[in-house]
């Protein structure tokens, strides 16, 4: 294939992959249906892998895909599909701009131990304790984060700012959005990684991917044994060493010449920069060399695939607990268990499998998604959950369930998700407004959509809130209505496992269609 | 008739054509036909369009839309009946028609899913978003008991004529929701209104100096329990009726009738009609009713 060309495609097919992630972030407006956002997940390797091991179905295979994708033509991966990979090289093409010398990479030495070591170190805890270091290293995650916690914010700044203008002149497609943040402290994570990759990016091309990136160390194991790669016409090549300068993972060691394969992410700027036509992309046969080292990095090979294998069955046989109450808590609405999105099945189910990637609380049309902070214990931190004084669960909606790349979220159709109780409401007559000034309120009951919250008799004509409890699905709008203040008078409290509510019966009214106006 | 409509139609008699007749009642119920087809009879009976709308006027139609709900389940105002009082309006000579509610469950959802939406702009009109607290200014209401201020939709005050466009519910609070109740769709803080006596709230926003100059009652389909957003079709009464009514106190009384309900139940009736902003005794207006 002529040199220029496989670059051309990587950067074609690579822009096209950015540009539709960042739109399916953006999306403020939902126009994206779910089924194109889950086509583009399919092939998201730690997602795949999530959803692989919760389904158990050769359908969420994607990462087998990207395994045999590897074991043809390398870290294509990287290159062609993973979101932060793809915005890592637009970053570095920005470092070259402010700086020459940030795009003149040359040979560097990999860092073996430390990215072996938190490959391993990602997998055992996986394994032993939960998702942490997934959910903190994910690239895609990682990406997803950056969109939601940082660019989002500033788009639907931009929107209010655009339809403030267009109403100005009656146009009213574009409305004003209410800006909700998130807690502070959910921002930390994301801003920390995004200095450290926007810095080593800029800088220091693919360095991230090579050191410290577990999918990236693990892809580039995969491609020791690739068929595809990066080879040498050793005779033409003179011993420049522009390819070197280019190769943004600094894996080329163009004295030798030699390609270090595990660092390669397959972006064929070598190629394109080596005016000896030396460097090509084709089928070459492994070398062997020393046996010793290749059956301990096969053990390694090995031994991560069948980690990665056991990790459903091991994060299965886990005993989690819903977090304990706080007994000393300040708030006198006695939340006993936060509230897990509906399709989590429950708590210590949806932490497990919960990347915090944010997809869902991006698309949650009404906002109730909210990233944790320590409502789940450390174990969830920034995972989504349910907020209801920031907004409640749309009683016709099934967005989250319907695009989560992980499956922690299992797709509800709308009849089942409309019957799925994740939370109880539980009354606090002291705080209602009706008990404590004798006025009419009902702002709950107004709200309920299955009436397990409604209205009964209580002093001369007013009524007050009663909840029958099987038939609250702890959709939040009730909370979320309640007007007392500092306190709701009406609160859900968390399912730690979610069950299947009952379904709110009905009989027809006494009343009849009139023949008569009665005045 | 209430002061406010005298006022209303006070300038522009003179741009009436003769053959329109004088606006000789205070309600005009009209029963047994399709929405736009009563709306049609109703409004010739109080004088058409014409009588509320002038040539080159800016009109907002409020109808209730609170609710994720499709028009069958009658939690919003039927479609239909929205699209013909913007066709009359429009025929009036509007220069331009808005339609918007500050729903209770996502805007988006909810002006989609109630078709009035659709139906509104294939009329003409211009459907405005509502749920954001930036759409909305701050206005004060002398007089009011519990409620002087409260922050409207800016298009209710850069607005020439509003139409109330309610739909009769029952209520699970305040036990019946038209007219007065509307207007919590207009402002932003419902919350206020719900725990600072929400029945005299009610009453005090009609204090508010921009009434409707009309009030067309959609009674088709009536939620008679489980209201105001009911959970399935047998909250539902077909009474095909429709109602329209210059004074919004009455258009309540009489919404009362249709529920069965005792009109002093309903205590913001009660409340507004002492405060002098309508009359809630039907015996005493002059109401004519029409048969299909």
């Amino acid at each position: 294939m002529s040199s220029s060309l496989l670059r051309r495609i990587r950067i074609i097919f690579s822009t096209l992959v950015f540009i539709f992630f960042v739109l399916v972030f953006i999306d403020f407006k939902s126009i994206i249906p779910s089924n194109y956002t889950n086509a583009l997940m399919f092939l998201q390797f730690i997602p795949s892998v999530m959803k692989f091991f919760d389904l158990k179905t050769l359908a969420a295979g994607g990462f087998l895909v990207i395994v045999l994708l590897t074991l043809i033509s390398g870290r294509t991966y990287c290159s062609f599909l993973c979101p932060l990979g793809i915005g890592m090289d637009l970053n570095s093409r920005i470092g070259g701009r402010i700086k020459k010398k940030f795009r003149r990479y040359g040979y560097k030495k990999p860092f073996t131990i430390l990215r072996y070591t938190l490959l391993a170190v990602t997998l055992i805890v996986t394994m032993i304790w939960g998702i942490y270091m997934i959910t903190l290293l994910d690239p895609y995650s990682i990406f997803a984060r950056f969109m939601t916690y940082f660019l989002k914010p500033v788009v639907i700044v931009i929107n209010n700012y655009a339809a403030g203008i267009l109403g100005k002149f009656d146009i009213f497609t574009l409305s004003n959005i209410p800006v909700k943040g998130f807690p502070l402290i959910v921002y930390s994570i994301p801003a920390a990684f995004f200095l450290l990759i926007g810095a080593l990016s800029l800088t220091k091309g693919r360095l991230y991917c090579n050191m410290i990136c577990p999918v990236g160390t693990f892809l580039g194991l995969i491609s020791k044994i690739s068929l595809f790669r990066i080879k040498f016409n050793e005779t033409a090549c003179t011993r420049c060493g522009r390819c070197a300068v280019r190769c943004k993972s600094s894996c080329i060691d163009f004295l030798k010449p030699d390609v270090d394969i595990t660092r390669c992410v397959s972006c064929f700027n070598c190629i394109h920069t080596c005016q000896d036509k030396a460097i090509s992309y084709g089928i070459v046969k492994i070398k062997r060399k020393d046996h010793k080292t290749d059956e301990s990095k096969r053990r390694i090979i090995a031994g991560s695939v069948l980690l990665l294998l056991g990790l459903s069955r091991v994060a299965s046989g886990q005993d989690k607990t819903a977090p304990k109450p706080k007994k000393e808590s300040t708030v006198k609405e006695n939340k006993t268990c936060p509230v897990c999105p509906p399709g989590g099945g429950g708590i210590a189910d949806f932490n497990e499998d919960c990347i915090a990637c944010s997809l869902c609380i991006n698309a949650c049309p009404n906002g109730v998604l909210q990233p944790a902070y320590m409502q789940y214990g450390i174990a969830g931190i920034m995972q989504p959950v349910m907020d209801y004084h920031k907004s409640f669960c749309m009683f016709n909606c099934t967005k989250c369930t319907e695009i989560c790349p992980t499956n922690a979220l299992h797709p509800l159709v709308l009849e089942a998700k409309k019957l799925t109780q994740i939370g109880k409401s539980k009354f606090i007559k002291d705080n209602c407004i009706v008990k404590t000034e004798k006025t009419a309120c009902g702002a709950c009951a107004e709200a309920c959509p299955t009436k397990a919250c409604h209205m009964i008799a209580y002093e001369g004509n007013l009524v007050i809130p009663e909840v029958t409890e099987d038939i609250c699905i702890g959709c939040g709008h009730c909370e979320f209505a309640c007007p007392a203040s500092p306190y709701k008078a009406i609160f859900v409290d968390g399912n730690s496992v979610h069950v299947a509510a009952k379904k709110p019966e009905n009989v027809k009214s006494d009343i009849k269609t009139p023949v008569e106006f009665p005045f | 008739m209430a002061a406010g409509v005298a006022l209303n139609m006070g300038g522009f008699e003179k741009l009436w054509s003769p053959a329109a007749p004088a606006n000789k009642y205070d309600l005009v119920a009209v029963m047994g036909g399709n929405p736009d087809a009563m709306f049609d009879l109703g409004i010739q009976e109080l004088g058409g369009m014409g009588a509320f709308v002038q040539k080159g006027q800016k009109v907002l139609i409020k109808p209730n839309i609170g609710w994720d709900v499709i028009p069958e389940l009658g939690a919003t105002t039927n479609p239909l009946l929205v699209k013909r009082i913007i066709e009359h309006c429009m025929k009036a000579g509007a220069k331009e028609v808005y339609v918007f509610d500050h729903t209770c469950d996502n805007w988006v959802n909810c002006y989609r899913n109630s078709g009035i939406e659709k139906a509104a702009k294939s009329a003409g009109a211009k459907v405005v978003p509502a749920g954001s607290e930036s759409y909305y200014q701050d206005i004060t209401i002398p007089g009011g008991v519990n409620l002087q201020k409260a922050k409207v939709h800016q298009l209710l005050l850069e607005t020439d004529v509003f139409i109330n466009v309610p739909i009769l519910k029952d209520h699970e609070s305040t036990r019946m929701t038209c007219c007065l109740k509307n207007s919590m769709g207009l402002v932003w803080d419902r919350g206020y209104w719900h725990s600072n006596n929400l029945n005299q709230c009610i009453a005090d926003y009609a204090l508010y100096e921009k009434k409707p100059a009309l009030n067309v009652i959609d009674c088709y389909n009536v939620m008679v329990k489980h209201g105001p957003q009911g959970i399935s079709k047998e909250d539902i009464v077909l009474m095909k009726s429709l109602m329209l009514t210059t004074d919004w106190v009455a258009g309540d009384a009489a919404a009362a009738k249709m529920l069965g309900i005792a009109v002093e139940k309903i205590e913001y009736i009660p409340i507004a009609h002492k405060m002098g902003l309508g009359n809630m005794n039907l015996e005493s207006l002059n109401i004519k009713k029409i048969k299909m």
